[in-house]
C-alpha cells in the first residue's frame, strides 16, 4: 500500500446476508480487518446484503471512484492475495468481476424491490433514505386511504405468496370493513423449497418491508402489525427487529409517524417449523398462539381475520412492492410485465444451477431465458432434467416447456404454477418417481390434520409410490390408484396443501412416465 | 450452544409474565422457555395453562403441533440437515446418509453422550447453495461429505 491511500478511509463491503454467512463472510471480514490491521490502512467494513449473486459469496465489494469492484466468491485465505493485489484500489485479481452493478447477471435485472438490496448497509435509516427509502410512504402520508387503495390496485399487484390475488381489491375489502381493530399481517414464513426472496430482502433491505406495511396500514386504517417469520430464519428476525427499533426510535414507526397524526405499530413473531403456517389461516392461528390448523373460509380473513378482525395478510414480497408503486405511481410499475401478470417478480434460481441467486425481471420473461441466460445452465454441467416451480405444490416442467412465460395464466395454462416465485433445477440423474414420492411423504409430514383427504391421502399416496418405485406391482394399475387419489385430494381438501400436493405427483407421471414404469430390479437400487 | 439452565418454576413464571399485556403469546413463550430450560419440561404445561387461562390439553396441543418444540433434552449440538427439493438436487440424500453414519446416530435422533442431535428439516432458505445445514443457529452452505466431517469435528 502506498502512504497515500492510509490518508484517506476505503469502504469495504461484505454481505451479512445467511447465504453469505453459510460461506464463510463473517471469517473473510474478520480477515480482511485483521489484514488491513496488520498494514496500517484504513479500512471501514459495512454488513450489506447480498446482491443476489449467490455464486459469488461471500462477495467482497470495494469502494472505488469508478464504483464498487465485485471480488468473490473469497475465502480467508484469499485475503492477504488480495491485498497484495492492491484490491483496495480496485486492481486484478484472478476474484474480481469489475463493477458489481455491471455484472451482466445484475445488469441485465429489473429492479423494483430489491434496487436497494446488496447497495444499502441494512440496518441504517440514513442510508435508507439516501437511496430512495420512504419515499412511498411520505407520499401515501399526503393522500387519502381511498387514493393508495387505488393506486395499488391500478398498478395491477397481484400476490407474491402463491395465489396471486389482487392486493389491491383485497386491501379495499378491509378499508370498507367497519371494525374497532384492523390488523396487517406480514407472511414471511417462506417454507416453499427454492424460495428466498423474502428472507434475502428482510436481512439486506429490512425498512422496505416497514414502509410497505406501514402504506397497507395507513390504507386500511390498521394500527397493528405483526411479522410472521419461520424459525428457519433467525438472521432476518435479527434484523427485522433490529431495524423495527431505529424506525420507532426515529418516528417511522409508533406514534404520530414521520410527524403525521397516523400510528402504527410493529412486531416480530416467529413461526415454530410448520411449513402448514405459511397458510394464511393457519399462520393467523399460530398469531392467536393456537395450533396452525387451516380455518374454513369463508369468513375471509380480510372480514374476519386476526383475533377475528379484519386483517390483511400479504406475502413479503407483496408489501415490498408497495414503496415504489407508490413512489413511482401506479403506471411506472404497471408498465413492467405482461398480460394480468404486472410489475416484477423476483424469481428465485436454486438447485442443480450454476449460477443460483434472485434474478427480479418484469413477468414476462421465459424459463430458459432464466434457465441458461442468467443462470448458466445446471451446476453439475449435466442437461437440465425438470425443473419444480412455484414450491413443493408445484409443477415438474420438462424442457419442452422452458418457453414457458413467466405469467399467471400461461403457467396455469400448463397445469403449473407461478407460486412465490422459486425454481428449482435438477439435472438428468433426477428420479422423477422419487420426486414424486416425495411430494406425498412431504404432505402427509406437513398436513395440519383437519381433513382426511390430505391427512390419509398423502399417506396412501407414499405407499403407492413405494409399490412403483418396488417394481412389485403392476404399474399401470398403480398409476390408475394414484390418478384416482389424486382427484380425491384435488377435490376434497380444505386447502391447497392437499389440494396441490396432486400437481407436483401428476406434472412428474405426465412429462416424465418413463420413470414410473420400473423393473422389479430396480428394488436393489434403493 | 448456549448451556441450558434446569426447570425453575420462578423462571418459567417469570417469562410469562414479560409477555403480560400481549396477545397470543403462547408461540413466543414456548420458544423462551425452550431457549432456556433446552425443551419443554411436562412441569410447564400446567403452569402455562393456569398463566394463560387455557387447559392443559390446549397447551399441550400447541406443543405438540409444531415440530420445534421439543418434549425432551436435545443434544448440546442440533444439527439440522435440509431435506427439501432443491438441497435434494444436489445430493442432500446423500448427506443425510453420511450424517447419520459421521455422528452415528439416525434422523431424529439424539447420540447416547447427548452431545449432538440430528434433524432433518425441509428449506433452510439457501437453496442456491445447497446442499443446506444448519448446526444451532449458525447456516453452513455446499454441505459435501467433506465440509460436513470439517462441521462435525467441532462438535463436542
Ligand atoms: C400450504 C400453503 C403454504 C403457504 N405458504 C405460504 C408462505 O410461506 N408464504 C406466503 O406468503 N404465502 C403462503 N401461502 C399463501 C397464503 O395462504 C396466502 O395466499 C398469502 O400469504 C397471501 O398473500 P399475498 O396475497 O400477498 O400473496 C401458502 C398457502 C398454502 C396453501
Ligand atoms: S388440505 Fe391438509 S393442510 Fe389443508 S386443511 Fe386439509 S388437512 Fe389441513
Ligand atoms: S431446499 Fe434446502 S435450503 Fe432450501
Amino acid at each position: 500500500m502506498t502512504e497515500a491511500m492510509t490518508a484517506e478511509q476505503i469502504t469495504l463491503y461484505v454481505p451479512r446476508d445467511a447465504a453469505a454467512l453459510s460461506m464463510g463472510a463473517d471469517k473473510v471480514a474478520a480477515m480482511l480487518r485483521i489484514e488491513a490491521d496488520r498494514r496500517g490502512v484504513d479500512v471501514r467494513i459495512v454488513r450489506n446484503g447480498s446482491h443476489g449473486m449467490l455464486w459469488l459469496e461471500p462477495l467482497v465489494e470495494v469502494a472505488t471512484p469508478l464504483g464498487r469492484m465485485a471480488y468473490g466468491p473469497v475465502t480467508p485465505d484469499d485475503v492477504a492475495g488480495l491485498f497484495d493485489a492492491g484490491f483496495l484500489e480496485g486492481m486484478a485479481h484472478p476474484l474480481c468481476h469489475g463493477l458489481t452493478l455491471e455484472i451482466p447477471y445484475l445488469k441485465n435485472q429489473e429492479r423494483l424491490t430489491f434496487a436497494r438490496c446488496g447497495i444499502v448497509d441494512p440496518v441504517s435509516v440514513e442510508d435508507y433514505r439516501n437511496h430512495g427509502g420512504f419515499a412511498g410512504l411520505e407520499r401515501a402520508l399526503t393522500m387519502t386511504s381511498a387514493e393508495i387503495i387505488a393506486e395499488v390496485t391500478e398498478s395491477g399487484l397481484r400476490g407474491r405468496g402463491g395465489a396471486g390475488f389482487p392486493t389491491g381489491i383485497k386491501w379495499k375489502t378491509v378499508g370498507d370493513a367497519v371494525a374497532d381493530e384492523k390488523f396487517i399481517c406480514c407472511n414471511a414464513d417462506e417454507g416453499d423449497s427454492g424460495t428466498f426472496a423474502d428472507r434475502m430482502i428482510m436481512e439486506g433491505d429490512p425498512f422496505i418491508l416497514v414502509e410497505g406495511m406501514t402504506i397497507a396500514a395507513i390504507a386500511v386504517g390498521a394500527k397493528q402489525g405483526y411479522i410472521y417469520i419461520r424459525s428457519e430464519y433467525p438472521h432476518a428476525v435479527a434484523t427485522m427487529r433490529e431495524a423495527i427499533r431505529l424506525a420507532y426510535q426515529q418516528k417511522w414507526l409508533g406514534h404520530g409517524i414521520h410527524g403525521s397524526t397516523h400510528s402504527f405499530d410493529l412486531e416480530v413473531r416467529v413461526g415454530a417449523g410448520a411449513y402448514i403456517c405459511g397458510e394464511e389461516t393457519s399462520m393467523l392461528e399460530s398469531l392467536e398462539g393456537k395450533r396452525g390448523t387451516v380455518r374454513a373460509k369463508p369468513p375471509l380473513p380480510a372480514l374476519e381475520g386476526l383475533f377475528g378482525k379484519p386483517t390483511v395478510v400479504n406475502n413479503v414480497l407483496s408489501l415490498t412492492s408497495v414503496p415504489v408503486i407508490l413512489a413511482r405511481g401506479a403506471k411506472y410499475y404497471k408498465d413492467f410485465g405482461v398480460g394480468r401478470s404486472r410489475g416484477t417478480q423476483p424469481f428465485q434460481l436454486g438447485g442443480n444451477i450454476r449460477h443460483g441467486g434472485i434474478v427480479e425481471k418484469a413477468f414476462g420473461i421465459t424459463l430458459h431465458e432464466l434457465l441458461y441466460n442468467f443462470g448458466g445452465g445446471s451446476a453439475s454441467g449435466r442437461p437440465i432434467r425438470a425443473v419444480q416451480v412455484g414450491g413443493p405444490l408445484g409443477a415438474y416442467l420438462p424442457p419442452e416447456h422452458f418457453d414457458t412465460p413467466k405469467d399467471y395464466e400461461a403457467f396455469a395454462a400448463r397445469e403449473a404454477m407461478v407460486g412465490h416465485g422459486g425454481i428449482v433445477v435438477f439435472d438428468d440423474t433426477v428420479d422423477m418417481a422419487h420426486q414424486a414420492r416425495f411430494a406425498m411423504e412431504f404432505c402427509a409430514a406437513e398436513s395440519c390434520g383437519k381433513c382426511t383427504p390430505c391427512r390419509i391421502g398423502a399417506v396412501r399416496g407414499v405407499e403407492i409410490m413405494d409399490r412403483i418405485l418396488a417394481g412389485t406391482a403392476p404399474a399401470d394399475k398403480q398409476l390408475t390408484l394414484l390418478e384416482d387419489l389424486c382427484e380425491v385430494m384435488a377435490d376434497g381438501s380444505l386447502c391447497a396443501m392437499g389440494g396441490l400436493t396432486p400437481m407436483p405427483v401428476r406434472s412428474a407421471i405426465k412429462h416424465f412416465p418413463e420413470d414410473f414404469h420400473r423393473p422389479a430390479a430396480a428394488i436393489a437400487a434403493e | 450452544m448456549a448451556a441450558h439452565t434446569p426447570w425453575q418454576r420462578n423462571r418459567a413464571l417469570a417469562i410469562v409474565e414479560s409477555y403480560r399485556g400481549q396477545r397470543g403469546t403462547l408461540l413466543p413463550i414456548l420458544h423462551d422457555l425452550q431457549h432456556e430450560f433446552g425443551f419443554i419440561n411436562d412441569e410447564a404445561v400446567p403452569v402455562l395453562a393456569q398463566a394463560l387461562n387455557l387447559s392443559r390439553a390446549e397447551v399441550h396441543g400447541v406443543i405438540s403441533f409444531y415440530h420445534d418444540f421439543k418434549r425432551q433434552p436435545q443434544g448440546r449440538t442440533v444439527v439440522k440437515l435440509c431435506r427439501a427439493e432443491a438441497c435434494q438436487s444436489v445430493g442432500a440424500n446423500r448427506l443425510v446418509a453420511h450424517a447419520e453414519r459421521r455422528l452415528g446416530v439416525t434422523m431424529g435422533g439424539t447420540s447416547a453422550d447427548g452431545s449432538v442431535t440430528l434433524e432433518g428439516v425441509f428449506c433452510l432458505g439457501n437453496c442456491a447453495l445447497g446442499p443446506a445445514v444448519m448446526v444451532d443457529d449458525q447456516l453452513h452452505g455446499r454441505v459435501d461429505t467433506v465440509r460436513f466431517d470439517s462441521i462435525a469435528g467441532d462438535i463436542r
